[in-house]
């Protein structure tokens, strides 16, 4: 009993630790990969191949002003960006990186996923409002609507795979792809999903909320120091999740030959993740509307047929 | 009213103008050279072509040179006629054949008319292959440089040097291309208006050489509304501040006070503001050594605190070169009842002074009135010197009475040619009663020269001759009788006849002659103008806030003996040197007899070697400021800079030691004393309309003091620290000390520059005008505080002083003004201390030669108890038994005028 | 969709591409003639200083941070009493050198003018004037214009007729 607590203590430590640390460390891998497919070098000067820069970044945020707008709504201002932070690594607990390196093993872990993923959008629509400026409002309201329509694909996308599975539980989820990754049969859900998560975590080509183009900022135009890091490392810590349940659900987890499980998971999840940068590396913003129309009229109804072809082959080999 | 096509437009144009004038008072941009609002056309530079069509139907039209083509009905004119165009493009081309490759170096640069001009017109590149005629430069003296090959021949010089300010030594020389304006050799140009040909050159022929020992651009000074301070008229001025140093003083525009000149000791005495002789910092006297030692402005505040707190015998004197609002908070700060201005004389002369112009119904002219005065009697003054641009006003009034004739002749007033043609030398009715010829005996039509007590009494002669209810004067000699008979037929003769008098006589019955005079006119049914000239840029207005009430004026006698009954605990003298006021050995004994002498001063003098305390002032560049006129216009001088260190407006000092006395006041701004003075004193209501208040904005943005073309801002600090300093704020008034805020045209007191666009030089002042040569846009600034009684009854004096008597062995010693010299701060400027003369006994050669003197020689006068060397003049306009002395030298201060002396050969 | 796809295989594509960026300061670039790097003032052909303090540079300046000021020589040549450009406020745009009507003021080729302390971007004269002509050889703006200097008066500037005889009326 007393060893399972300290095993799962040490995980939670560990997740914590590897997903803060990927997290610092994407964000010279996403500049260094974008200078790649740029013809740049990227951050080269901090230390062997710039690796401390990121380091450098760190203390620059840490060491600047953390300015509170005197016209700003105090409260939510300060609470916003801890938000996002924490949803996100709150859903890391239900990852499983390889068989038994988990923090809690739910059988409902996927819609424990989704909830934390919902509750996310808390922190920008505070951001937004909070900030009391006209950039920030608009950021917050184009993020709301648009974390709220995409939480919806993303969920219906996901059926699919729960019904091949029949189950909730990722661990279960990832032990029936032994046969076959569900990329292949749920090729659709796995599209959906993708796109949804990109929306989800308001990256490029979707950074609509921010679109520093036209509002400056978005819904984190006021905020600086620290605060504002908190918003970076929430960014990139979405990624880091969206790609790992991109692999749980779709890639077959930590499944692999010859390597460790959780080396496999990792290099799956890098995969992903890179796969990530390269969308924002090649594609340009759409309109906030094209944005909309594109959720509601193409991946709805694309989703919702995904249930419906997976429901009825289902019922058909079940008879 | 008469309508004009302009471009096919119809605009509606005053009668009988010209059509450059009214298209230039309608807004078009028509370029000129020659022509001048004040001087009018001659036609002589061809510039200003327009195309004229005959009907609606003629589209051939002809070219006419616009200032020589009257507005009459239906003209029909095309300013963008292509042809047109290239005529006046053409013109600057050959007016430019030989205009040298010197802009960079040419001080007129960036404010030449001639470059705007270019500009307007599109010439842009030198055909021409020949070479450049070029001319050699004459030394003009201290105030003007001369450039001779940058001339396009305009006339313009010789036309207000000659014919305006009526100079007679420039002139125009040479002929064909090679025609040349100068002096018929080197030397001191000797009008004292001279300066002028500054802003009347389009070009950079004469510029300013007080400016070019350090020389700034026009773009980059800093400038506000001012009024001059070196004498009584309050001219409008633009003073320019640089790097913390004033720059130069320019004209600013305005249409009742100066018009479109200045003087030069107006616009070359402002050097006393970066002189060397300026208290900059607080000084407290050692008490031990007994020296002044720079002390921080808490210790002063400190020691002021105590003097002032268990002093209870404090006395305050004002000063008539001090602001209203400094006098007013000293007043505040003392109590009325020992506030003490002026010396015994000024008080004297102006208690009458005010006393007539309230009493009677003589209205006081601006400067424009006097100008347009058809007859003009002058008792006792010598304008040109103690008012120098009244005197250029009073020549224009010489040529009214002729004008008349000309507009009978049905010639436009603006064909400046025709109209001194007709005019030729003719003069109107000019009579001048002075002490001693004056400069402005040419355009006399007779002078009188006698003793002040005999000028008064042809002047009551005069008004018994135009009113016989006026006294009588017994006992008056034939000559003066008869000349007293003409003076009366002619100023009876006039529409707008004019009387001038003033402090510089020393003399109330002089100043109750001149106004027996006016009265007798105004009661005979004649608009009748009654002139008083001042002495400082303030005295009336310290007149005004001394006369409370009962008519009760403390001067410093009053205050000397106050001193005597009792010992005083403390005394503050404001922005005054004692010792030009009073006899030198009683103020020594004043001083003395004071616990503690506390000066507010921006120059060192002699009263501030003898304080305890001495206190920094700003100057008028450096503090906010209302100033009343010798017309009893109130007139508001902005701050142009803020000064380094402790240097502080004296209002806030004095409200400084009232909060040190304990007596805590809430004087935060200017506008707030202001405020309570408008409230305190019924006088003084209209001083707060004369400008908009602190909180005044244009479209939310307050005016700004820089151009918009402001260089340097990053820079000029950058020497002592990279981080630019915050520029100061201003509570003080609507302008700001920034390059930012409105650009367009400000309420006319606010105007800190004339600057349009295409418009750079001083010409662009043609946009801020109502029409060209008319009011300001918003009228003429300046409130005027005294107005006539409106009724026909007239006090008259019955004071007739009794004829002067030359005593034996004593002559009777008058001050003689100078333009340089006389006055107390200009004479701190290189320029000007460099035209001052040295110190001179004048005597009537009849009077030298009983003395056994002759010119040249030393002389030795004593003034109670004081003797003075000097060498001798002769000055065969002086009356025998009086001589003259130079008022205001240094070396001749403290002087009480007029005074009996003896005066001998030097042993 | 298809669009999409082939975007995204063509941006992966230049992972193996050349990079174009010049690793400076390891790798020197070639900088044109006619860059706009440190400003100098620069002499006339004579060894003076071509600069007459003219303000046209500082009116130019669309950040403020030229100021000068004007002086004379005994013989009327103008030069600048001090000059002073506040390299840290500098954005090298180069109105200066098109304003200056004299050849005087001139952007270089050098653009290696960090500092740690700001203050040391503020440039004097002294830290301004070169001892050549700069870019633009061989002009002497004295020679064209009709000011007299020491050595050359009325009439001797280019192109110029002998100062006319105003007593002479000859047509």
């Amino acid at each position: 009993m007393t060893n399972g607590i300290i095993w799962k203590l040490i995980i939670v430590v560990g997740v914590l630790v590897v997903t803060l640390t990927i997290a610092g460390g994407l964000i010279w891998v996403e500049r260094r990969l974008l200078a790649l497919w740029q013809d740049r070098y990227g951050p080269n000067r901090v230390g062997p191949f710039g690796l401390l820069q990121v380091l450098a970044d760190m203390v620059k945020v840490m060491t600047k002003e953390d300015w509170l707008p005197p016209f700003a709504d105090k409260a939510v201002f300060i609470i916003a960006p801890a938000i996002i932070v924490l949803t996100v690594l709150a859903a890391f607990a239900v990852i499983p990186f390889a068989p038994g390196v988990e923090v809690v093993e739910l059988n409902i872990s996927l819609l424990f996923f989704l909830a934390m993923s919902s509750l996310g959008v808390y922190s920008v629509a505070f951001a937004g409002w909070a900030s009391d400026s006209k950039y920030s409002l608009l950021g917050g309201l184009r993020a709301a609507a648009q974390m709220l329509s995409y939480e919806v694909f993303m969920g219906l996308s996901l059926m699919g795979v729960v019904m091949m599975a029949g189950s909730f539980n990722l661990v279960k989820i990832v032990e029936t792809q032994r046969e076959m990754w569900y990329c292949i049969p749920q090729c659709i859900g796995f599209v959906v999903f993708l796109i949804a998560g990109v929306a989800e975590t308001r990256r490029l080509p979707f950074d609509l909320p921010e679109a520093e183009s036209e509002l400056v900022a978005g819904f984190h135009s006021e905020y600086s120091g620290m605060k504002f890091g908190m918003f970076f490392v929430g960014e990139y810590l979405g990624i880091t999740l969206v790609s790992a349940l991109t692999v749980t659900l779709f890639f077959g987890g930590w499944l692999g030959p010859v390597l460790p499980p959780l080396v496999w998971f990792t290099i799956k999840t890098f995969i992903m993740i890179a796969f990530f940068v390269l969308l924002r590396a090649s594609l340009p913003r759409p309109r906030y509307d094209q944005l909309m129309a594109y959720g509601w009229k193409v991946l709805l109804p694309f989703s919702l047929l995904n249930i419906v072809v997976t429901g009825g082959i289902l019922l058909a080999a079940a008879n | 009213m008469a309508t004009i096509y302009i471009d096919n437009k119809p605009y509606v144009v005053k009668d009988g103008q010209n059509l450059l004038h009214a298209c230039l008072s309608l807004g078009f941009d028509l370029p000129y050279f020659c022509w001048h609002p004040a001087m009018h056309s001659v036609g002589a530079c061809r510039q200003c072509a327009v195309k004229q069509f005959r009907d609606e139907k003629d589209t051939k039209g002809k070219i006419v040179m616009s200032c020589m083509t009257p507005a009459a009905e239906g003209t029909r004119i095309s300013i963008d006629d292509p042809e047109a165009m290239e005529f006046r493009a053409s013109v600057i081309e050959w007016l430019m054949l030989s205009h040298p490759h010197d802009c960079p170096v040419c001080d007129e640069g960036g404010e030449c008319h001639l470059q705007d001009m270019t500009v307007m017109t599109g010439h842009n590149y030198r055909r021409t292959r020949f070479p450049k005629r070029t001319h050699r430069n004459q030394d003009l003296g201290p105030f003007i440089n001369h450039e001779m090959n940058r001339c396009i021949q305009c006339y313009r010089c010789v036309r207000f040097y000659c014919d305006y300010a009526q100079g007679r030594d420039f002139n125009v020389f040479a002929c064909h291309h090679a025609v040349y304006f100068g002096r018929h050799r080197d030397g001191v140009l000797e009008s004292e208006f001279s300066g002028n040909l500054i802003e009347i050159c389009p070009t950079g022929v004469f510029t300013d050489k007080a400016l070019k020992r350090h020389y700034t651009r026009k773009w980059d000074l800093q400038t506000a509304p001012s009024v001059c301070v070196h004498c009584g008229l309050g001219c409008n001025t633009i003073p320019g501040e640089r790097y913390g140093a004033l720059r130069r003083i320019l004209n600013r525009y305005n249409g009742e006070v100066n018009g479109y000149f200045l003087c030069d000791r107006g616009r070359f005495g402002y050097e006393f503001v970066n002189s060397g002789q300026r208290v900059r910092t607080p000084l407290m006297k050692n008490n031990e050594t007994g020296a002044l030692e720079p002390a921080t402005k808490g210790d002063v505040i400190e020691r002021l605190s105590h003097i002032l707190y268990f002093g209870a015998n404090v006395i305050g004197i004002g000063s008539a070169r001090a602001s209203l609002e400094a006098n007013f908070a000293l007043r505040a700060l003392v109590g009325p009842d020992r506030f003490f201005v002026f010396d015994e004389t000024r008080r004297r002369l102006m208690a009458t002074m005010i006393g007539i112009l309230k009493s009677g119904p003589a209205r006081t002219p601006s400067m424009k009135d006097v100008a347009s005065s058809d007859a003009v009697f002058i008792l006792g003054e010598d304008v040109a010197n103690t008012a120098p641009m009244l005197a250029l006003a009073l020549r224009q009034a010489a040529r009214q009475r002729p004008m008349q004739d000309v507009a009978k002749l049905k010639i436009p007033l603006w064909d400046d040619t025709a109209v001194r043609e007709v005019i030729q030398g003719e003069k109107g009715p000019f009579f001048i009663a002075a002490p001693h010829a004056t400069k402005l005996d040419d355009v006399a039509t007779e002078t009188y020269h006698a003793a002040g007590e005999d000028i008064a009494r042809l002047g009551f002669a005069v008004a018994h001759e135009l009113d016989p209810a006026a006294p009588p004067v017994p006992d008056l000699k034939e000559e003066a009788l008869l000349l007293a008979r003409r003076i009366a037929l002619f100023l009876k003769g006039a529409r707008r006849p004019l009387v001038v008098s003033g402090m510089s006589g020393t003399s109330d019955s002089l100043l109750r002659a001149a106004g027996n005079v006016a009265w007798a006119l105004c009661k005979t049914g004649h608009d009748a103008a009654l002139c008083f000239t001042t002495d400082e840029c303030n005295s009336l207005g310290l007149g005004l806030l001394a006369d409370l009430g009962d008519g009760y004026v403390s001067d410093i006698g009053k205050a000397f003996a106050l001193a005597e009954k009792g010992k005083l605990d403390a005394i503050i003298i404001l922005e005054n040197d004692l010792f030009l006021r009073e006899d030198i050995s009683r103020v020594e004994r004043f001083l003395e007899g004071c616990g503690h002498v506390i000066v507010i001063d921006h120059l060192f003098s002699r009263t501030t070697g003898k304080a305890d305390i001495v206190l920094p002032a700003g100057t008028f560049a450096e503090s906010d400021g209302t100033f009343v006129n010798n017309e009893g216009r109130a007139q508001r001088c902005f701050q142009v800079f803020v000064p380094e260190g402790d240097i502080q407006e004296s209002w806030r000092w004095v409200r400084d030691a009232l909060n040190a006395a304990r007596r805590p006041i809430q004087w935060r701004t200017f506008d707030d004393v202001v405020a309570a003075m408008a409230g305190e004193m019924q006088q003084f209501e209209a001083v707060a309309e004369i400008a908009p208040p602190a909180g005044f904005r244009i479209a939310g943005q307050k005016i700004p003091r820089q151009p918009h073309r402001y260089s340097g801002r990053t820079a000029m600090h950058a020497q002592i620290d990279v981080h630019e300093p915050k520029p100061p704020d201003d509570a003080d008034t609507p302008l700001a000390y920034s390059m930012e805020g409105f650009e367009g045209i400000p309420p006319s007191a606010l105007v800190p520059r004339f600057w349009a666009p295409g418009w750079n030089s001083v010409q662009s002042v043609n946009k801020f005008q109502e029409e060209v040569g008319g009011p300001l846009r918003g009228d003429d600034p300046g409130k005027r505080l005294i107005e006539p009684t409106g009724g026909k009854e007239v006090p008259y004096f019955h004071e007739v002083p009794g004829a002067f008597v030359p005593r034996k062995g004593e002559l009777l010693i008058v001050p003689l003004y100078h333009i340089f010299g006389s006055e107390e701060l200009s004479v701190l400027s290189p320029g000007i201390a460099g035209m001052a003369p040295h110190p001179y006994l004048a005597l009537n050669p009849f009077d030298a030669e009983g003395l056994g003197m002759n010119a040249g020689d030393e002389g030795e006068v004593v003034i109670s108890g004081n003797t003075y060397r000097l060498p001798i003049t002769l000055m065969a306009s002086l009356p025998q038994g009086v001589a003259g002395l130079p008022s205001g030298l240094p070396g001749l201060r403290g002087i009480v005028f007029p005074a009996w002396a003896k005066t001998g050969r030097a042993t | 969709m298809f669009s999409i796809l082939r975007t995204l295989w063509a941006v992966f594509l230049h992972a193996f591409r050349k990079r174009v960026t010049v690793l400076y300061p390891e790798v020197k670039p070639h900088i044109p003639p006619r860059w706009r790097g440190r400003i100098i003032l620069s002499r006339d052909p004579d060894g003076e200083e071509r600069c007459v303090a003219c303000y046209l540079c500082a009116v130019a300046c669309p950040v403020d941070c030229i100021s000068l000021q004007a002086a004379e020589d005994e013989y009327g040549r103008r030069y600048p009493e001090f000059f002073r450009i506040n390299f840290s406020r500098c954005i090298f745009c180069g109105f200066c050198e098109e304003a200056c009507p004299t050849y005087a003021i001139q952007l270089t080729t050098d653009f290696e003018m960090g500092e740690y302390v700001r203050q040391n971007l503020v440039y004097e004269k002294e830290h301004l004037l070169i001892s050549g002509e700069g870019k633009y050889p061989g002009y002497n703006f004295y020679r064209a214009a009709g000011l007299s200097i020491k050595g050359k008066g009325k009439g001797e500037a280019l192109n110029e007729e002998p100062p006319v005889d105003v007593k002479d009326l000859m047509p």
